[in-house]
């Protein structure tokens, strides 16, 4: 380097520290970003197995759409390439490099699933690229120390598992509890979750223990042999289409536990009304989002925005899919973080800007729900709220739980 | 036997292979990574097509034995620190032992009984795969570093990968050569053309089949443990039986029965579905479906099969007018 070149380095070096203030002074990496564009990257499962959350990754295209309709962020334009990755580990190694090499993203938003995130996070790490909101429930994304690159969305499920133990061990003092799970991580992280909750007591609290397979056609018989167990207390660790089975299936035999259903199914539509509402009463779940098949949201102002913005921008999204509500929320998010980021789009300044949350309203989170990070704090939402089916609706109940975690 | 054009085909592998060396100083890291990924699937292809093409035995399976050979890798490297290179031999080693194993009973099931027997090994395997949580690390899966190039290569962890799989592509393609061009390989074909004549003749069919089907597994099991190491990452995702489905597309596209068909069989499975993603992001599978449809309908007997026809056709008058010279003479 001649010596008007590193003058010029020292100059800009100089520069930038004295704009980002004490510790800014690190190497600055711009890439993926022009004065009329931001390019994010992006894979989701729009083939294969779990394509069913496909629709995850097209809300956010569509809600980037808007935005940019609207004039983009601080005058530039998202470019948003999303790539089928097939849920499959292998070909997400592929995709994100392709984005990451090729494509000369600026950063990551949202790759989906716990397994594809898993095989691309030392990458990521390695090659100092963002990969924010992951959208997983798995706890590992909160490791700021070992993977400051790296960053979750969601409340994870162990943390969820905590909240209801917490509730068993103050609220019912002769539990019997029952437990039926899907036999996989996200079935084990919410057993984990529990278990721990209840700590020394666990053993004896616990009574039975069942576990199902995502393939098995029923789980009519985990069901009898849970209620002949003499449980008086059911933890219900299911996907939408066992748990709507679960609470029938309990209803027809006359089982009647305090029921606790993890909230990934608690989706009025898809869940509660197969089941019956009638059957339903009673349920208790954790929420942190609007439900949005909930006719309590009816005339709320952040639901009928997104119904507004998912006529006009995503036609063809389905208006009872939790899944088109949790893309739109998390994009909002990661348009929050690049206004925050002003003109400074370096991948330093948007790890940073992601880790600067401060109590940040969602529309279609629960009220009072707020996200915040810091740099010792990669989980943005980590608070939940009890609610109580009555029949007709999720009524909440309680204080605000705030997560505690490990 | 010498023929005409021998001299030619041998320059072109020469050039193909003084080609192959030069790319990955030619090409992007991330491009790199998609030809090693080529050379791996090209090594799943060939097993595949010795047991299918050659022996006339249809796998719906084979993703199982690349899972295996996948796994037995990772879990060598991360519970055991034993060195990749070594993890190699031993994962297709297994996979010989499991597969002729895995063949003996297959013996009895023919044509389509024994796909839907591999079917459901495939099916079987990624839950299995969690069950032994302790080993495998459950859905999690196993996480695992890229290895550096060695001894002081001037080499990225890519291009070290790519020789590293080009190098095991050649060896394991000049084995296959040597094995199917042989007496070993007329009677593992003898057997597919016509089994009842091929005993008659003396050749033990049981054995035989066994056989092929150990080694093509272990074949596949060598492909896997590559692609564990060089996505350093193994999790029974990564092994469904969309995987199985899409080494028999391989083979069918590069061309049954032949040896370089597996090349162009894993240009088509890696490439191809990315291709109909740049085209339609609606409906990247039905694009990819009119490909399949028109590869099959212009070329019947996979690329390998129609570049052979074309080769003949082209070679046929350099034949005929040595044998007019000879008669002049």
């Amino acid at each position: 380097m001649s010596l008007t070149k590193r003058f010029v380095a020292l100059c800009v070096a100089l520069g930038m520290a004295s704009l980002a203030g004490p510790g800014g002074a690190m190497a600055q990496t711009v890439v993926g970003v022009t004065a009329t564009e931001i390019k994010v990257g992006n894979t989701n499962p729009y083939s294969g197995p779990a394509s069913a959350y496909g629709t995850i990754g097209k809300v956010i295209g569509a809600y980037f759409k808007k935005v940019n309709d609207e004039g983009g962020i601080n005058g530039r334009k998202i470019n948003y390439i999303s790539y089928d990755d097939q849920y499959s580990p292998p070909k997400t190694v592929e995709m994100v490099r392709k984005l990451v090499e090729q494509d000369q993203v600026a950063f990551l938003f949202q790759t989906l699933g716990t397994p594809p995130n898993s095989a691309i996070h030392k990458y990521m790490n390695e090659k100092k690229v963002p990969q924010l909101f992951v959208a997983t429930g798995a706890t590992k994304w909160n490791d700021p120390t070992h993977f400051p690159w790296t960053m979750g969305y969601q409340p994870n499920y162990q943390t969820e598992g905590r909240i209801y133990a917490a509730y068993i061990l103050k609220n019912v003092p002769d539990a019997k509890v029952g437990i039926l799970y899907q036999n996989d991580d996200y079935g084990k992280d919410y057993l984990k979750g529990f278990e721990d909750g209840l700590g020394d007591a666990a053993k004896k609290l616990i009574v039975m223990k069942q576990s199902y397979e995502v393939t098995d056609p029923t789980i009519d018989s985990q069901i009898v042999n849970l209620k002949n167990s003499g449980a008086n207390v059911f933890f219900n660790i299911t996907i939408p289409k066992f748990a709507a089975q679960a609470i029938k299936k309990a209803n027809d035999i006359g089982w009647k536990p305090l029921h606790f259903l993890n909230n990934v199914s608690s989706s009025l539509g898809t869940v509660l009304k197969p089941a019956g509402l009638e059957a339903s009463k009673g349920l208790i779940t954790a929420l942190y989002m609007k439900e949005i098949t909930d006719p309590q949201w009816k005339n709320d102002k952040g639901f009928q925005d997104w119904v507004v913005f998912m006529k006009k921008y995503y036609p063809e999204g389905a208006l009872d899919d939790q899944s088109n509500a949790f893309g739109y929320n998390v994009a909002i998010l990661m348009t929050q973080v690049l206004k925050q980021c002003g003109n400074d789009l370096s991948r330093e300044n948007i790890m940073r800007q992601a880790a600067n949350l401060k109590n940040v309203e969602l529309p279609l989170l629960l009220p009072g729900i707020k996200v915040n990070t810091s740099p010792t704090d990669f989980a943005p939402i980590e608070q939940e709220q009890l609610a109580k089916f009555d029949g007709e609706r999720w009524a909440i109940f309680g204080d605000m739980v705030e997560a505690i975690r490990k | 036997m010498a023929q005409p054009g021998d001299g030619l085909k041998r320059a072109g592998l020469v050039v193909v292979l003084v080609a192959a060396c030069a790319l990955p100083f030619v090409l992007s890291g991330f491009r790199v990574f998609q030809c090693t990924q080529v050379c791996i699937y090209a090594i799943a292809l060939l097993g595949l097509n010795i047991l299918t093409g050659y022996n006339g035995q249809f796998s719906l399976g084979h993703g199982a034995f690349y899972a295996i050979g996948a796994y037995t890798t990772a879990i060598m490297i991360d519970r055991w620190n034993v060195g990749y290179g070594w993890t190699i031999p031993v994962a297709g080693v297994l996979c010989l032992v499991v597969g002729f194993l895995f063949g003996w009973p297959a013996l009895r099931l023919e044509g389509l009984y024994l796909a839907l027997a591999t079917f459901s090994l495939a099916l079987a395997l990624p839950q299995i795969l969690k069950y032994f949580e302790h080993w495998t690390g459950g859905s999690q899966g196993i996480v695992l570093s890229k290895p550096k190039a060695p001894w002081g290569l001037p080499l990225s962890e890519d291009q070290w990968l790519y020789f590293l799989s080009l190098i095991i592509l050649v060896i394991l393609f000049v084995l296959a050569a040597n094995l199917l061009r042989g007496r070993t390989g007329r009677a593992i074909m003898a057997i597919r053309d016509n089994h009842l004549a091929a005993e008659t003749m003396g050749i033990n069919s049981a054995l035989y089949k066994s056989m092929v089907f150990g080694v093509s597994a272990a074949y596949t099991g060598i492909a896997g443990a590559l692609s564990a190491v060089a996505i350093a990452f193994v999790a029974p995702d990564s092994f469904d039986v969309f995987l199985s489905v899409t080494l028999l597309t391989g083979i069918v596209i590069g061309g049954l029965a032949t040896i370089s068909g597996a090349i162009f069989g894993a240009i088509f499975i890696l490439f191809v579905p990315n291709w109909a993603l740049d085209i339609s992001k609606a409906a990247p599978w039905a694009i990819f479906g009119i490909f399949l449809i028109v590869f099959m309908y212009v070329m019947p007997r996979g690329i390998a099969g129609s570049l052979r026809l074309l080769w003949i056709r082209w070679m046929r008058p350099a034949v005929v007018n040595t044998q007019v010279k000879r008669n002049v003479s």
